[in-house]
């Protein structure tokens, strides 16, 4: 295929114009491609199976030779073909350590009542079943030259890019600390609870603590860390979960000032609690209501449009839309931004006073 | 000029059913419709691939010509042109999404998207501000003032048919307003570049690549491509003239369709369009815009479910006494050609018929 693919993605391709080689590839083949990456399901590993709450499960996939690889933390964007002919794109953190150009990897996803994409993955579909990716993205990742001691922070399905790096240190034979602080409902919803296990008691030189503040473990304290990790904030860390968690670590490192220790993803983004009032016009659609102060994305939908989706958490820049007058803020940074006619991205910014979006 | 037959409160009606019409279709959208479009972007390519191929045999190259003629009126009616309406847009794929897809045809698909998706679609029929009247170049409508210059109307609408794909390319450079002086060379600048590099794609593919791939039948080749062009330029060409302007479609003034309502619109769109009649492999290969009437009242609902619509559409017409305007493809372009030599010579000629024909529901294909 290397013969081949060179020359598909050659100039030769003047000859598919105007379609492009990838349009004619795929009739033949699902598992044919010359630019865009696909995939096919070959392994579904339920993870966490608690009745009464959303299963979780790995899924192993062989991508296409146009997969550039991946480096443990980053995410893809993954898109499925969902009953009734509707295709939706989401984004996966990679659960494996690491992949090479065409390698097979791993997604560890929730199937949250309201993940539309990932209950298909995790209840409906079967091996074979073809999805659309993009390439791995995200810095979210461990350096070239890995530090002698590392910190992860992580809190709930934040532990899965956590868990890629570990992995990788694993492989790596990384000689130094590792300290894995984690916290989680319960242990019955804790997810690769065995391997964490394994690996904390097989002298990896892997810290463990899995923390459960609901069954009486303590919530994160900058002192009980301190006492985990004496002078945490001269260690390179890694903090990945929902808001909650984020907004409580973020200060203890940054006490004295920004800390670029301290590297964050947040694995659900800060509720927007931009500032409430004025009016949020949608000028395409002709509609107007009271800025509530959220997400643009969640107030358009709350005046019953549809705008199209992808992330909710300001990476994967499918809800880009036009704003044509007014101020937003970011919710993940709190910058504002005031030009007139600007692409923002609606699931990470909220209005400030009246504001127009071209939706 | 047309005036309206229905009080306001009938338009409003009027305009509710169609609306309901729309709302029932959009909701039931799904697999049917994505398997459907799906499958002839398969036989599309099939063809094309197969067309291709056979240039290889000589003794094929007739049955070569017509595979890949099929596959470009596929590309550019019932994949192309509904794609590009934004019909399969739902479905999120962006293979055939209306924002990605580029059509077999030397007009680039942004140009055309704003001269047919919001230029026609939004004023059709209004003398003044749809240039799909006569394209700039023909006399199709009697209030279009005469002029000595439409004498040659029938050997501008030939030349039209023959050159299609490169009239609708050019179509947005208003080449009528530029002699007029209402718009300067400055103007189509930005536009210059778009078509230029497309045209370059297109001509490389058929007019030098494949040819060349196929050796010492260069030639044979190269005449083979360009007939399959020419042949989807003659059925393009003769399926739309039917979609405006045969006799009994009417038109309508800048004045009248001021702040019109949406029944108004949709009142405009039924009276400006003309149907086809025939079989369903017709209707394929004629992007479904045999359907025309159906496709201006929802251009954004699959083609494939206008012929379900008609029936709908067709029952409001006769509720509201408003004529449907259809018939065999022959009737049609009939009544467009002579349209085309009528208006050619000065004066009204199509006073006299300016109310617009009922047709007999014997005429209407199943």
């Amino acid at each position: 295929m290397s013969i081949a693919g060179t020359l598909l993605r050659s100039r030769a391709v003047a000859l598919a114009s105007p379609h492009g080689v990838d349009r004619y590839l795929e009739l033949v083949n699902p598992m044919w491609a010359a630019h865009e990456v696909r995939a096919r399901l070959v392994e579904i590993h339920h993870e966490v199976d608690v009745p009464g709450e959303p299963p979780v499960a790995t899924l192993t996939f062989q991508p296409t030779n146009t997969w550039r690889g991946h480096r443990p933390g980053q995410y893809v964007q993954l898109s499925v073909d969902l009953p009734g002919a509707r295709r939706l794109t989401r984004c996966f953190t990679l659960s494996s350590a690491g992949s090479r150009p065409g390698d097979r990897f791993t997604v560890t996803m929730r199937a949250n009542p309201d993940g539309e994409v990932s209950r298909f993955l995790v209840e409906q579909a079967a091996v074979g079943q073809v999805v659309h990716l993009s390439q791995a993205a995200g810095d979210f990742v461990l350096p070239e030259a890995v530090p002698e001691h590392i910190v992860f922070i992580t809190g709930g399905s934040g532990i899965t890019p956590a868990m890629a790096m570990l992995r990788s240190l694993l492989l790596r034979t990384h000689r130094g600390r590792v300290t894995f602080v984690h916290y989680a409902r319960s242990p019955e919803h804790q997810i690769f609870r065995a391997e964490l296990e394994e690996i904390s008691t097989t002298g990896y030189g892997v810290d463990l603590h899995l923390v459960y503040p609901e069954q009486g473990g303590r919530n994160f304290s900058p002192m009980e860390l301190e006492r985990i990790v004496p002078n945490f904030r001269d260690v390179d860390t890694w903090l990945c979960g929902p808001a909650g968690l984020v907004e409580a670590v973020r200060p203890a490192y940054e006490a004295d000032g920004p800390n670029d220790r301290l590297r964050v993803e947040y694995f659900k983004p800060p509720r927007a609690s931009g500032t409430a009032g004025g009016r949020l016009a949608f000028d395409r659609s002709g509609i107007e209501a009271e800025n509530s102060g959220e997400s643009i994305l969640e107030q358009a939908e709350a005046a019953g449009l549809k705008p199209t989706f992808g992330c909710r958490m300001g990476i994967c820049f499918s809800c880009t839309a036009t704003k044509t007058e007014g101020t937003v803020r970011n919710v993940l940074t709190g910058e504002t931004s005031d030009r007139p006619d600007e692409q923002i991205r609606i699931c990470v910014s909220s209005p400030e006073g009246d504001c127009a979006i071209d939706l | 000029m047309h005036t309206i037959k229905l009080t306001p409160e009938q338009l409003e009606e009027f305009g509710a059913e169609m609306d309901t019409i729309r709302r029932r279709i959009v909701a039931d959208l799904g697999e049917a419709d994505a398997d459907y479009i799906r499958k002839i972007v398969k036989y599309q390519r099939g063809f094309e691939v197969a067309g291709r191929t056979m240039f290889y045999l000589p003794p094929l190259w007739p049955a070569a010509v017509a595979a890949l003629s099929v596959s470009k009126i596929l590309d550019n009616m019932e994949i192309g042109h509904n794609v590009m309406h934004g019909q399969y847009d739902w479905m999120g794929d962006p293979g055939l999404n209306s924002r990605m897809y580029e059509w077999d045809n030397v007009c680039p698909s942004d140009q055309w998207k704003y001269s047919h998706n919001y230029i026609h679609h939004t004023f059709t029929n209004i003398l003044g501000k749809d240039r799909d009247i006569g394209y700039g170049i023909l006399r199709m409508d009697e209030d279009q003032p005469w002029h000595p210059y439409y004498l040659g109307n029938p050997l501008y609408a030939f030349a039209l048919m023959v050159f299609f794909e490169w009239g609708v390319a050019l179509h947005d450079l208003e080449v009528e307003n530029l002699v007029a002086g209402r718009r300067t060379f400055a103007d189509n600048k930005p536009l210059h570049r778009g078509i230029m590099r497309k045209v370059k794609r297109q001509a490389l593919k058929d007019y030098l690549l494949f040819p060349a791939l196929t050796g010492p039948l260069f030639p044979l080749t190269f005449a083979g491509n360009a007939t399959a062009n020419l042949v989807r330029n003659i059925w393009a060409f003769n399926i739309i003239f039917c979609g405006h302007f045969p006799t009994g479609v009417a038109t309508f003034s800048i004045e009248e369709t001021e702040g019109e309502s949406r029944g108004q619109w949709y009142y405009r769109q039924l009276l400006g369009s003309a149907n086809i009649t025939g079989s369903r492999l017709f209707h394929v290969m004629s992007g479904n815009l045999s359907h025309q009437i159906e496709h201006h009242l929802f251009p954004d609902i699959p083609a494939r479910r206008y012929p379900e619509i008609a029936k709908d559409v067709r029952r409001i017409c006769e509720k509201y006494d408003l004529p449907y305007n259809t018939g065999p493809l022959h009737r049609q372009l009939g009544s467009v050609f002579g349209k085309i030599v009528k208006l050619a010579l000065p004066g009204r000629p199509g006073r006299k018929t300016a109310k617009p024909d009922r047709v007999p529901d014997s005429a209407v294909a199943a």
